[in-house]
């Protein structure tokens, strides 16, 4: 039932919001049917704690095979406590954002809230395809319509990428299908035996979806682009909540369903995810607007969630698995206060800014506090994350690269100390010009989604017991049918 | 039996009653009403309620798979009268005659879906054919319309011909018309007029899908003739012949399969290719629907090439989900002053309800889920996937139906993102309704294939 009512709740308020008229109407239902789902997940978490209230298992095309079949494991609770925490903050933080159609803004944006709770949920391949293509063509029309001057061109290469990518995984999902004797089921997945040959085809074939939505170099290229181009609250579902469907489809489709081309080609894919790393961390530094700065900083963060994944431990897997989940929160935060200071003065160049410290030390006291959680420093919830990451690399024995992994990975947080420090000392630090001079503090929602932010992020930082406790059945699971356990 | 009887005697009706009856909007409301009573007539005989018994010595067969195709083809033309009909009526004078040819291409329909004989396959060819040739030209005044029916008209000819030469020299390997005979008997691996015989064949069928190489007609054919016909020739009409295709191919060439596999991959492949690659290419969103509609004949020809339940499965879905999503996309095409794609800039605002329906006819067009078109797509992917062999061509047609988002999405673009003044013949309520219902439709059977598919064996 709870899964159900997750994927119904936004479903149904964005359907009717097509037909609502008025701004103010069509965000407080947003608002509102986002914070009920919010409800819904924190009682699935505690009351609804069992089996029956977390599984919804029905036939839905016979002739295929294929079943509508959801269900909340450990990581999928973590993923729609994350989804579903983050959009009522998005939508608060964003709440004076002024947009044309407002109704159909918000309409879009819960759609694609179903799609990706979907995603998280699903058991069942072909469900999980439908789910996949539902979150993304929300975002398509929310980027085009709303978004900068270059949105079109630039969207239309997102879409184009991502569809291309989701191609593939039908085809690999197909040929499991196939496989598994005309079954689309995740557990008959799991118990499949092929050649490596078989597992080498089907492995390239998921991995490109995943790579496209994660996304890791090479196939990162959509990415700055469509964040900057995106409106603010857009580019916080995307890089809050959407790239985690890419990490989360390694996790659950990829890896377990074909454990033996994730042994062969898990040393290439960890250098892909390395290089990219090191290479957007480098043009990271170089960044002046604030958007593509925290764009590049993404893809270094995904990209160590794959190195994290590709040790096969469960040091690794489970950080990956909580980073997922912290990361969400920190990049959430970031553009918070990104899009505050967009509304504010009308820039996203750090050139043009400086000296707010001064003039809104709020504000500057929560950016440097989430700035910090995404450098990952001690008692902030990154820092579990990553260290369990790069524990897990260094002990992976599935590579004899494990060092060279975690060295050259572990260059990495040197850079992103670089440019994040850079970016708050020009941001707030310094003086104050002709802009920043008038400038006041943040406005109270935009405080209020930031507090839940920053306890959010200390909380687990401190208290990681029960995120780890959830995420370490699932992670025992994947390894287990990779022969590990 | 009842949808060949039936639609040739409403066929008939209606061209007397362009004598009798002035009045357009009864010869309209005979023709949709006829429509659907054709439509009933067809459903009787699927659930066993044949109304003629004519003995057909075998001639014709009738059999599931061939009804439910009626079925969806009769529905189509249902449709596409609903929300065409008026269109129907500015092509020219003789507004009674399109209707009756209409019926008449549909009674064509009929026979190749249930052709037991090559003479009444050959016979149900030409009995859609002549007409289409007929409804291409119709619009007497525009010179356009007069070259495409001519060019049509000679190619269908030189097709028609190769169609003659290659049962006659069927027959003369094997002695009889009858498709029970062609499997068997003569071991077709070294009967050389017999193979010579399938692969002219297998040309003029190609020649009237509009596959690769045998495409060149298409654009020009479509792009000359009245829009609303276009609709129709591009749907129904495709459809149906492809369909008369699979039979042809499941009687005569299932034993030497392997035989042809490799011409059918290079056909498939090429037609994808060049169907997809020029329509990128087009200033006019009609010419690319026309060459979009020869990209969508590649991935019918998968129903040839991979020949299984699931091809059958998924040419069923093909036949009904291409069909509503382009006639949609016609109507409201035939509604639109300026054809280009800049012609449809700014839609979305001066007609939402047209745009959002374009959008989802053009979403399943291009296989996205939620629509019919991601089934129809899905079943053909899947069943060249579960032959086992030819990976590439999959992959091949992947990269193909990525290419096409990015023509399909520019006319979504158009209406959406970008500013304009797209301007529209006068709308009428009924039409915007039957939009949706049909948009309602595509996007039902998207979630619910099963409810189409059923008939197969019910």
């Amino acid at each position: 039932m709870v899964p159900v009512l997750l994927i119904l709740i936004p479903l149904i308020a964005g359907l009717a919001l097509f037909a609502v008229k008025g701004e103010a109407v069509a965000k407080s239902t947003a608002l509102f049917a986002t914070i009920a789902t919010f409800a819904v997940t924190l009682l699935g978490l505690s009351v609804w704690n069992d089996a029956a209230h977390l599984t919804f298992n029905e036939s839905w095309i016979g002739a295929l095979n294929s079943r509508f079949h959801f269900e909340l494991d450990g990581m999928s609770k973590l993923l729609t406590l994350l989804t579903t925490l983050g959009f009522p903050l998005i939508l608060l933080s964003t709440w004076n954002n002024r947009y044309a159609n407002a109704n159909k803004f918000y309409a879009l944006m819960l759609l694609s809230q179903a799609g990706m709770l979907g995603v998280f949920l699903s058991m069942d391949a072909l469900l999980f395809y439908f789910f996949w293509e539902l979150a993304l063509i929300p975002v398509y029309f929310l980027c085009s319509q709303w978004g900068g001057e270059r949105r079109i061109a630039v969207t239309f290469k997102f879409f184009i990428y991502t569809f291309l990518g989701s191609l593939f995984m039908l085809i690999g999902l197909i040929m499991l299908y196939n496989k598994a004797g005309g079954s689309f089921a995740l557990a008959d997945f799991y118990k499949l035996k092929m050649t490596s040959g078989e597992e080498v085809m089907i492995f390239w074939m998921l991995f490109v979806a995943f790579a496209v939505k994660m996304p890791i170099f090479p196939f990162h290229t959509w990415q700055p682009d469509t964040y900057e181009q995106s409106p603010t609250a857009v580019t916080m579902v995307l890089s809050g909540i959407m790239v985690k469907m890419g990490v989360f489809g390694v996790l659950r489709w990829l890896t377990p369903v074909v454990p033996v081309a994730s042994y062969l080609y898990g040393d290439t894919v960890t250098w892909m995810a390395i290089i990219g790393m090191i290479y957007a961390s480098l043009i990271a530094m170089q960044q002046d607007d604030l958007k593509r700065l925290v764009a590049y900083s993404s893809i270094a963060h995904i990209g160590l969630m794959v190195v994290g994944i590709f040790a096969t431990n469960t040091s690794g897997m489970q950080g990956a698995m909580i980073q997922m989940f912290n990361h969400g929160v920190n990049i959430i935060g970031l553009w918070i206060l990104v899009n505050a200071i967009e509304q504010k003065f009308g820039t996203r160049k750090m050139s043009e800014l400086g000296g707010l410290a001064q003039k809104a030390p709020v504000m500057t006291i929560l950016l440097v506090i989430v700035a910090l959680a995404n450098i990952a420093l001690p008692l902030t919830n990154a820092f579990i994350g990553e260290f369990m990451m790069f524990n897990g690399v260094l002990g992976s024995t599935v590579t004899k690269y494990n060092v060279a992994f975690a060295v050259t990975a572990g260059l990495t947080i040197i850079l992103a100390a670089v440019y994040t420090l850079r970016m708050i000392q020009r941001v707030c630090y310094g003086n104050t010009n002709e802009l920043t001079e008038q400038a006041t503090d943040i406005s109270l929602n935009v405080k209020l989604s930031l507090a839940v932010i920053v306890v959010a992020i200390i909380l687990v930082g401190v208290f990681p017991k029960p995120m780890l406790e959830l995420t370490s059945g699932v992670s025992e699971l994947i390894l287990g049918r990779m022969n590990l356990k | 039996m009842n949808a060949i009887i039936i639609s040739a005697i409403l066929g008939v009706v209606l061209m007397f009653s362009g004598i009798f009856i002035s009045n357009k909007a009864t010869v309209r409301s005979i023709a949709i009403a006829g429509m659907f009573l054709l439509l009933l007539a067809n459903l009787a005989e699927q659930y066993g309620h044949g109304f003629f018994s004519v003995n057909t010595r075998d001639m014709l067969v009738f059999n599931r798979f061939g009804l439910l195709i009626n079925s969806i083809a009769y529905g189509s033309t249902f449709l596409y009268l609903l929300v065409s009909a008026r269109d129907i009526e500015k092509v020219g004078i003789n507004h009674a005659e399109y209707f009756a040819l209409i019926f008449f291409i549909l009674s064509g329909v009929a026979i190749v879906t249930s052709f037991n004989t090559l003479l009444m396959l050959f016979l149900g060819i030409e009995i859609i054919s002549i007409p289409l040739y007929i409804l291409t030209g119709s619009d007497k005044r525009n010179l356009k319309s007069n070259e495409a029916a001519l060019k049509y008209f000679l190619m269908g000819s030189f097709s028609t011909g190769i169609m003659l030469m290659g049962i006659a020299l069927l027959y003369g390997a094997k002695g009889s018309f009858n498709m029970n005979f062609m499997a068997g008997a003569i071991n077709p691996e070294r009967n050389f007029w017999f193979i010579t015989g399938l692969l002219l064949l297998l040309i003029s069928m190609s020649f009237k899908v509009s596959a690769a190489p045998f495409h060149f007609w298409t654009p020009d054919v479509y792009d000359g003739a009245p829009t609303v016909f276009t609709s129709f020739m591009a749907t129904v009409v495709k459809a149906a012949v492809f369909v008369a295709f699979i039979r042809l191919y499941d009687a005569a060439f299932t034993e030497s399969h392997p035989t042809w596999k490799l011409t059918l991959s290079f056909i498939t492949a090429a037609t994808l290719f060049i169907g997809n690659i020029t329509a990128v290419f087009q200033q006019s969103v009609k010419r690319m629907l026309a060459y979009s509609s020869i990209a969508q004949a590649g991935f019918m020809m998968f129903a040839l090439f991979s020949h299984n339940d699931l091809s059958r499965e998924g040419i069923v879905l093909y036949a009904f989900g291409y069909s509503l999503a382009t006639i949609g996309i016609f109507a409201v095409l035939a509604r639109m002053k300026d054809y280009t794609f800049d012609g449809f800039n700014g839609l979305a605002r001066r007609e939402p309800i047209l745009a959002a329906t374009t959008t989802i006819f053009l979403l399943s067009l291009a296989g996205i889920p939620l629509t019919i078109g991601f089934f129809a797509k899905y079943y053909m992917l899947a069943s060249a996937i579960k032959t086992g062999a030819d990976t590439w061509l999959v992959i091949f047609a992947i990269l193909c139906a990525a290419v096409s988002v990015y023509y399909y999405f520019r006319v979504i673009q158009s209406m959406y993102f970008k500013d304009g003044e797209a301007e529209t013949e006068e709308i009428n309520p009924a039409f915007r309704w039957v939009l949706v219902a049909m948009a309602a439709l595509v996007i039902l059977l998207g979630i619910f294939p099963n409810m189409l598919l059923q008939y197969l064996y019910f």
